[in-house]
C-alpha cells in the first residue's frame, strides 16, 4: 500500500472541482438549514435548475454570460415555488415538497417530452467552451510533485474557489446584520418571532430563494466542469452529501461548509485508496470475499456510521460552539 | 372610592359596557373548534392606560381570545380594532407593529441568541432588517441607538449582567423577565400577557407585578390573563370575566370579588350555600 501516493490523491480531492462545488452548494444549503432552519431536502433541485437554466441557454445560442442569470433566476423562482404553499406550514411539509421536488425535476428533464429542450438522458454538453477560452493559464503542470492540477483544472478551481469566497463574504455581511438576526430568531422560535413583528414567511422564502440561488451556482459550476449536464446526475444523494458536510462543519456558522467539504472530500478519497489498496493489493484473509466494487457501498456505510456518531457525540459540528449546543433549545 | 383608575370610575360594571377612552374594541369575535365554542363574544372595550385582567375558569377562552387578538388565530366572525384601527385578516407580525404585542403562557426565549440579540430583535422598523438594506445599508447607528434603548431597559428588568449569555442558559423567571423586557422593545401601546406569573415563585411574582404596574404608569395599556385572584385583587384597574367562551361579567376588582355570576363560574351554581 503507497500511503503516499493515497494522501497525496485525498489532498488534491480537498482542494479540488468537487470540494469547491460542495463548499459552495452548502454554503446555502447553510444559510437555509442552518441560520433560519429550515429543512430543504431538495438542494439538489437547485442545482440542477442552475446548470440546466444556463446549459439550455446556451444551448439556444446564448452566451453563457447570460446563462449565469438564467440559472439563478430559475432557481429563485424555484424557491417561490416550493416555499409559498409550504412555508406558512410546520417544518416538514417544505422536507416532504423539496425532496419530492428534486425527483421531479429530475425525472422531467429525462422524459422525452422535454428531450427539444434539456435532450433528455444523453443531456447537454460543451456549453462552456466561452469559460475556457478565457484561461489565460499556460499550458502546463502546476503543483509540487505528485500534488500538481494542469492549466484546465487550475482555472476551474480558481472559478471555484473565487466563488466560495465571494458567497463566504456574502453570507458574512447578511448573516452579522439584522437581518441574519431575525433569521436566527425565526430558527429558534417561530411564533415569538411573529410576536415580535417578524414577517417569518417573507423571511424564509428570502432564506429559501437565496440559498438556492447560491446552490444554483454551484451547480453550475459543477456542469462548466464537466461541459456536461446530464439528469441522472442529479440524485437526491447530492443534497445528502451538501447536508453530511453543513453538519460536519458545523451549522449556522460561517466558515463550516468551508471546512467541512474540504475535510469530507479529503476523507471520501482516503477512505477509497485505502480500502482498494486493502481489498485489491493485500492479502488479507477476511476480506477475500469482497472486490474492488465493493469499496464504494463500504464507503457510503462509513460514511452514515461517520455522521451518526457526529449527531450523538458532536452535534456542533467542527465549527459550532459546545456551548449553544448544551442549551436544548425546546 | 378605592377605585385605582380615575377614567373608569363612572362606567358602569356590566358585560360589554362602554368605556370613555377605548383602546382596543372588540364586536361579536365568535371562534368555533368543531362545536365548542371556544369564543362568542358580543362587545368589549378595553380603556386605554389601565390594567385589565382576564379572569374565568380553565376552558374558559381567554388564550383563545388573546390568539384572535393578536392574530395569531383567526375568528370565525367578528372584526376588532386597535387604536380605531380595524385589524381583520392582518396578519399577526402586522399586529404587533401596530403596537400590541403578546406574550405566550410559555416562555418563548430566543434560546441561542444572546439576552442582548433577544432584546435587539425585537426593534421595528430597522432598515437593517430588509435583505437590501442588510447589505447595502446604513443600519450600525441604528443599532447603537437600540443598544442603548436595550441596556436601559435590561438595567430596569435586572439582567443588564446577563446581556452577552444566551438566552438560553436563564432561569425559568429571568425567562419572564426577558420575555417582558422583549416585548416592550417593539413599544407597543398594548401588552399582552399570558399568564405571567404561572410557576413563579412569590418573590418574583412581586417584581413581575411591580414591572406591570410601571408599565401602566408609562402609559401603556396591560391586558393579563392570570388566575390567583389576590394577584388580580392587587393590582387590576379592571376585570373581564369569561366563561364557556363568553364574557360573563367585568367591573373593578373589589366588585367582581362579590360578583354572584362570577362565584357561580367558578364554582358550580350549587356550592355551598350557608345554612
Amino acid at each position: 500500500m503507497d500511503i503516499v501516493k493515497i494522501l497525496i490523491d485525498a489532498g488534491r480531492a480537498a482542494i479540488g472541482v468537487p470540494a469547491a462545488a460542495y463548499a459552495l452548494s452548502s454554503i446555502g444549503l447553510n444559510l437555509q438549514f442552518g441560520y433560519t432552519g429550515l429543512l430543504n431536502f431538495g438542494h439538489v433541485a437547485f442545482m440542477l435548475v442552475g446548470a440546466y437554466g444556463m446549459a439550455i441557454t446556451v444551448d439556444l445560442g446564448g452566451s453563457i454570460w447570460l446563462g449565469v442569470p438564467v440559472g439563478i433566476l430559475a432557481a429563485v423562482i424555484l424557491g417561490l415555488i416550493l416555499g409559498f404553499p409550504t412555508l406558512r406550514l410546520r417544518a416538514d411539509y417544505l422536507a416532504i415538497v423539496t425532496i419530492a421536488a428534486g425527483e421531479i425535476l429530475r425525472l422531467a428533464v429525462r422524459s422525452s417530452w422535454a428531450a427539444p429542450l434539456t435532450k433528455g438522458i444523453f443531456g447537454i454538453q460543451r456549453f462552456a467552451d466561452e469559460f475556457f477560452d478565457l484561461n489565460p493559464i499556460p499550458v502546463g503542470l502546476y503543483g509540487i510533485g505528485r500534488f500538481r492540477f494542469d492549466e484546465r483544472t487550475v482555472w476551474v478551481l480558481l472559478l471555484g474557489w473565487s466563488l466560495v469566497a465571494l458567497a463566504t463574504v456574502f453570507l458574512w455581511k447578511l448573516t452579522r446584520s439584522p437581518w441574519g438576526r431575525a433569521m436566527r430568531a425565526i430558527r429558534e422560535d417561530e411564533d415569538a418571532a411573529l410576536s415580535l413583528g417578524k414577517n417569518v414567511f417573507g423571511y424564509k422564502l428570502q432564506s429559501l430563494m437565496i440559498g438556492g440561488a447560491i446552490g444554483a451556482l454551484a451547480g453550475m459550476f459543477l456542469a462548466i466542469d464537466q461541459q456536461n449536464v446530464n439528469p441522472d446526475a442529479y440524485i437526491p444523494l447530492l443534497t445528502f452529501y451538501a447536508f453530511t458536510i453543513v453538519i460536519l462543519g458545523g451549522p449556522g456558522t460561517l466558515f463550516g461548509p468551508i471546512v467541512g467539504s474540504v475535510i469530507f472530500w479529503f476523507l471520501f478519497e482516503f477512505l477509497d485508496g485505502v480500502m482498494t489498496a486493502l481489498i485489491v493489493e493485500m492479502d488479507i484473509g477476511f476480506l477475500d470475499a469482497l472486490d474492488a466494487t465493493d469499496v464504494g457501498p463500504i464507503r457510503f456505510a462509513l460514511f452514515g456510521a461517520g455522521l451518526m456518531w457526529l449527531m450523538i457525540y458532536r452535534p456542533q459540528g467542527l465549527f459550532g460552539s459546545k456551548e449553544e449546543m448544551l442549551i436544548d433549545a425546546r | 372610592m378605592l377605585d385605582k383608575h380615575p377614567t373608569l370610575a363612572n362606567v358602569a360594571p356590566e358585560p360589554g359596557v362602554g368605556k370613555p377612552n377605548p383602546i382596543l374594541e372588540a364586536d361579536g369575535l365568535k371562534r368555533f373548534f368543531g362545536g365548542l365554542h371556544a369564543v362568542d363574544l358580543e362587545h368589549l372595550e378595553v380603556e386605554r392606560g389601565t390594567i385589565t385582567s382576564l379572569i374565568g375558569p380553565n376552558g374558559a377562552g381567554k388564550t383563545t381570545l388573546f390568539n384572535l387578538l393578536t392574530g395569531f388565530d383567526r375568528p370565525d366572525a367578528g372584526e376588532w380594532h386597535l387604536n380605531g384601527g380595524p385589524l381583520v385578516g392582518i396578519p399577526s407580525f402586522r399586529i404587533a407593529r401596530s403596537g400590541m404585542v403578546r406574550t405566550f403562557q410559555l416562555t418563548r426565549s430566543l434560546a441561542r441568541l444572546t439576552v442582548m440579540e433577544n432584546m435587539m430583535v425585537a426593534t421595528k422598523d430597522h432598515v437593517g432588517e430588509s435583505f437590501w438594506g442588510a447589505l447595502f445599508g446604513r443600519w450600525r447607528h441604528i443599532e447603537a441607538a437600540n443598544e442603548k434603548i436595550a441596556l436601559a431597559s435590561l438595567e430596569r428588568f435586572g439582567l443588564d449582567h446577563m446581556k452577552d449569555e444566551y438566552a438560553g442558559s436563564l432561569s425559568g423567571g429571568q425567562r419572564k423577565l426577558l420575555e417582558m423586557a422583549r416585548a416592550l422593545m417593539v413599544a407597543p401601546d398594548v401588552i399582552m400577557l399570558d399568564e405571567p406569573m404561572a410557576g413563579v415563585n412569590p418573590a418574583l411574582t412581586q417584581s413581575l407585578l411591580h414591572h406591570i404596574t410601571n408599565l401602566r404608569d408609562d402609559g401603556k395599556t396591560v391586558i393579563f390573563i392570570e388566575h390567583d385572584m389576590d394577584v388580580v385583587q392587587e393590582i387590576s384597574d379592571w376585570v373581564v370575566v369569561m366563561a364557556q367562551g363568553k364574557l360573563i361579567a367585568e367591573g373593578p376588582p373589589e366588585h367582581i370579588a362579590s360578583n354572584a355570576t362570577v362565584i357561580d363560574a367558578y364554582l358550580g351554581r350549587h356550592h355551598g350555600e350557608v345554612p
